[in-house]
Parts: structure tokens; C-alpha cells; sequence
């Protein structure tokens, strides 16, 4: 058996563990590594950098823990951001440990150095809204009356009694929104209703796997920007000026990458020295 | 060291999935029944509480007291036809009667069709056409000639949108042989879309390589330093 044969025939297990090695070595040596900022992201940032003090931005956390490591940096990223600039926060989830990993964001927020000297009050600069069934139909009602779809927040305070919503009644009332997605209910949804129907100005940050469902939207203007993966994550650090650790992780996926293009390299080339291309197209006819 | 049990149970279940990496053994099939078992029961509680008792019950008790102690017809009486409906989909537990499950499961389906078809029209369909029509050039200039958009990269851009959306339609046309022009058009689709599956397969091993880098990062920066600290 030559070399290419055995190349087709490697067990995966080694491919495993080359890709492991390939995010492990790297992750431990924790260097930064230099990152351009795409167009999608400086567009999503623009728009955030240019809101005035006291603008109010609502931000939907539509993801769980298990897509975590991809949201949660530029989640973080966005929570220091506004409580930096003071910009007020308006928080909510269509999943149901969407508000639970906005909580996340914000204790880390809190707890930086940078926010030390900060004052950042509970229903006065954020308020939680917590989450609320219903998928779409709750963006739906929100385009009426915000207080239809959530009448207390996380907290059990009734929506009339928090003074950072005071005069938020519907969609007209904010200044920019934000979308965490991992999935349905997600971007795709708050496209659909809040930009197509409201007219909100929607920035969103997916899944690496979401995110080319939502560039058609991005290049019809129905998005500002899009944060796609920990890429977009760690970009979006980048451009706060928060770099944390998608920055960081970003020399791991790159070696990863790396390993998985040489393998699909490798494996095309001894499929085509090792003529089993050829074999099969004849065999086909 | 900093013993914390459900870094401990978390670590042990992360390392027990990826065991099947190796191949299928006991550890791993522990964890994923746990794991199974856990996101039912998890479920099941979150509908219960965020659908049944919060959208059903919290309206329509009040509803159903106010008109038994006074009398009063309210709107909330409308969550009786959703409740009697919800009971019609159970129904598909018997087998006997289980054909009643189909009213509720139409409504379901009609309701639904009708809804998403404005949504998907609009901004999935209508708006994404409009944004193919792009101008290649611009408006005669004054001095006559007639210039690119605004570079010519961005012509070129806007062009491609049109072969590659064009194209691609051509590719998915059935109802005439794909041969000449036109099989020559659906193979330059097929090209497209190819480029089209690439990108998604990019992003999808970026995607895979994010959530295992979040594992590896919770083994190595908080099990194990934990245990060293």
C-alpha cells in the first residue's frame, strides 16, 4: 500500500486528534493575534458607536449555553460597551436561558475594572425583561405595546414601575436593537416583524452556522451589520476595544482551520493520484 | 484546590461525550442518557410553567371566575376554545378517536401557513428580488460617458449577483432539458451554488471548532486550573 492509499484509508481518530492538538496548543500559549475588522461588523459597530448618550437599545438574547462560546464574547462585548457609553439597556430573550446568559454579560460587565467608577443602576441604565413564549408573536405584539408581551420583568417588577421604561410603549421608542442568535426564534424572525413591518434598526450576531441565512439580509440593508461566529465575536472585541478571550481563541481556530484544509487537501489529492476519481466515474458509466 | 462538584460532574459528562471520539463505550453512553434525560425533563417543566399555566391558565381562571361568582362574560373565555383545542391534540394518544387531533393540527397548519406566507413574502422574497435588480452602470454623466456604479469593483459585484442569481434559477428550471444555452447556464448555476454549499460548510466547521474550543477552554481554564489552585 503507498503513501496516498494509506492517506485515504487514515483512521479518523488521528484527524481528531491533530484537530484537539491544533486548538489545545495554541489555546495554551495564549497569544492575541491581529485581526482586520470586515465591512458586516464595522457596519454593526458604526451604527452602535454613533448613538448618543441615553439612547435606548434593545437586546434580545436568543441562544442557550450550548452556543455560548460563540455569542457570549460579543454579547459582553456589547453589555460593557453600553453601560460604558451610557446607553440604556433593554433586555429580553425568545429563549428561555436567553435572559439567564444576559446575566452573564452583565455581572462581567460589572465586575470590570473599566466600569469600577461607573454607576450603573438596576431599572434606571438595563432593565431585564426576562424571556417570553411565543416566538415571533412576541415580537409581533411588542410592535403594539411592549407591556402586552412582558408585564413584569425578570424581577418581578411591574413594567409601569421601572423608570427606564417610562416612556417606551413600542418599537418607535428605541434607538437601535440587538440580536444574540443561535437559531428559530432568532434574526431571521426579527428581520421578518421588527425591521419589515417596525422599521427598527437591527444589528445581529449568529452562529457561525447561521450566519450565511442571514447575509441575504445584510445585502438587502435589512441588517446593519452581522457578527458571524467567535470570528465576529472577537472582531466586535476588537472594535470596542474589549478584547477578551474570542480574541484570544482566534490563533486556536486558525490552526484548526489549517489542519482541517491540509486534511481536505491531502485527501483530494491521493483520491486523485490513487485514480479512484477515474475508477468511479468509469464504473458510473 | 478548589473542589467545586459540579465543575467536577461537568467535566466528567464533557469528557464522557468526547470519549466517542475514541469509540463507543459505557462512559459515553451514560452521558448521553443523562444529558437526554436531563433536556426532557427540562423541557417539559419550561412548557409547562412559560405555556400552559402562564398563557392558558393565568387567563382563562380569571375568566371562568368572573363568571361563575358574578356572572360576567369576559374575553378571556376565548382560552376555552385554545384549551379544548390543546385537549383535541391529545386525543391522538387514543388510538380510536386519535383522528380528532387532526382539527386542532390544521388550524395549527392554516394559521401558521397564512402567517409566515406574509412574512417570507415580504422580507425573504419580495425585498431580496428588489435587491438583485442593481443598476451594473450608472446614469449617463453629464460629460455623456457612462461610469460604474461607484467603482468598479462594485459593478462587477452587482453583476455577478445577477449571473449567479440568474443562473441559479436556470439550474433549478426542470421543465426544459439542461442542454445548449441553457444547460450551459445551469452549469454555471450548479458553480454558484457549489461556492454557495463551500461558504456554509466554512462556517459550519468555524462554528463546530467555536463550541469545541469552549469545551477545551472550560476543561483546561477551569477544571483543571481549579484543581492546581
Amino acid at each position: 500500500m503507498g503513501f496516498w492509499d494509506k492517506m485515504l484509508a487514515i483512521d479518523r481518530r488521528w484527524i481528531f486528534l491533530f484537530v484537539g492538538l491544533s486548538l489545545l496548543i495554541p489555546m495554551s500559549l495564549g497569544i492575541e493575534t491581529k485581526l482586520s475588522i470586515s465591512p458586516e461588523t464595522a457596519g454593526l459597530f458604526d451604527v452602535y458607536e454613533n448613538l448618543p448618550p441615553g439612547s435606548k437599545v434593545l437586546m434580545s438574547f436568543d441562544y442557550d449555553p450550548p452556543s455560548a462560546p460563540e455569542l457570549q464574547p460579543m454579547a459582553d462585548a456589547a453589555v460593557k460597551y453600553a453601560f460604558m457609553h451610557d446607553l440604556k439597556l433593554i433586555i429580553m430573550g425568545l429563549w428561555p436561558q436567553g435572559p439567564l446568559q444576559a446575566e452573564i454579560s452583565i455581572q462581567r460587565a460589572l465586575d470590570s475594572p473599566e466600569l469600577k467608577d461607573k454607576e450603573v443602576e438596576y431599572g434606571v441604565d438595563y432593565v431585564n425583561l426576562g424571556f417570553q413564549a411565543g416566538n415571533e408573536f412576541v415580537i409581533q405584539r411588542m410592535g403594539s405595546d411592549f407591556r402586552e408581551a412582558f408585564a413584569m420583568d425578570i424581577r418581578g417588577n411591574r413594567y409601569e414601575d421601572i423608570p427606564i421604561l417610562k416612556n417606551v410603549k413600542n418599537f418607535s421608542n428605541i434607538d437601535f436593537a440587538f440580536n444574540f442568535s443561535a437559531g428559530y426564534p432568532g434574526t431571521v424572525e426579527w428581520v421578518q416583524v421588527a425591521v419589515d413591518r417596525y422599521d427598527v434598526v437591527l444589528g445581529a450576531g449568529n452562529t457561525a452556522v447561521q450566519a450565511p441565512l442571514a447575509y441575504p439580509y445584510l445585502g438587502a440593508g435589512q441588517l446593519v451589520g452581522l457578527l458571524g461566529g467567535m470570528r465576529g465575536g472577537a472582531e466586535f472585541e476588537v472594535a470596542t476595544g474589549f478584547s477578551a478571550k474570542a480574541t484570544v481563541f482566534m490563533l486556536s481556530q486558525t490552526f484548526a482551520h489549517a489542519i482541517v484544509i491540509l486534511f481536505i487537501i491531502v485527501g483530494n489529492v491521493a483520491y486523485a493520484i490513487t485514480g479512484r476519481g477515474k475508477s468511479k466515474l468509469e464504473a458510473d458509466r | 484546590m478548589n473542589f467545586d462538584i459540579g465543575i467536577w460532574i461537568a467535566a466528567f459528562l464533557t469528557l464522557g461525550i468526547m470519549s466517542f471520539l475514541y469509540k463507543d463505550n459505557p462512559w459515553y453512553k451514560i452521558s448521553e442518557a443523562i444529558f437526554i434525560g436531563l433536556s426532557a425533563g427540562y423541557w417539559f417543566v419550561s412548557l409547562f410553567w412559560q405555556n400552559l399555566v402562564s398563557k392558558l391558565w393565568d387567563n382563562l381562571w380569571p375568566a371562568l371566575d368572573a363568571l361563575f361568582t358574578r356572572g360576567e362574560f369576559t374575553g378571556g373565555l376565548l382560552y376555552l376554545i385554545a384549551g379544548i383545542l390543546g385537549l383535541m391534540m391529545l386525543m391522538r394518544l387514543v388510538p380510536q378517536i386519535g383522528w380528532i387531533s387532526r382539527w386542532p393540527l390544521a388550524l395549527v397548519v392554516g394559521a401558521t401557513a397564512g402567517l409566515q406566507f406574509i412574512n417570507y413574502l415580504v422580507s425573504n422574497g419580495v425585498i431580496q428580488v428588489y435587491n438583485t435588480i442593481t443598476p451594473l452602470f450608472g446614469p449617463v454623466s453629464e460629460a455623456g460617458g457612462i461610469a460604474p456604479v461607484t467603482d468598479v469593483w462594485h459593478g462587477l459585484g452587482n453583476a455577478l449577483i445577477l449571473v449567479g442569481t440568474f443562473t441559479g434559477l436556470v439550474y433549478f428550471f426542470f421543465s426544459k432539458e439542461h442542454k445548449g444555452f441553457f444547460g450551459g447556464a445551469a452549469r454555471v448555476g450548479t458553480w454558484f451554488l457549489m461556492i454557495t454549499f463551500g461558504a456554509s460548510f466554512g462556517y459550519t466547521v468555524m462554528s463546530r471548532m467555536s463550541l469545541l474550543i469552549g469545551r477545551l477552554d472550560f476543561l483546561v481554564n477551569t477544571w483543571i486550573t481549579g484543581i492546581f489552585t
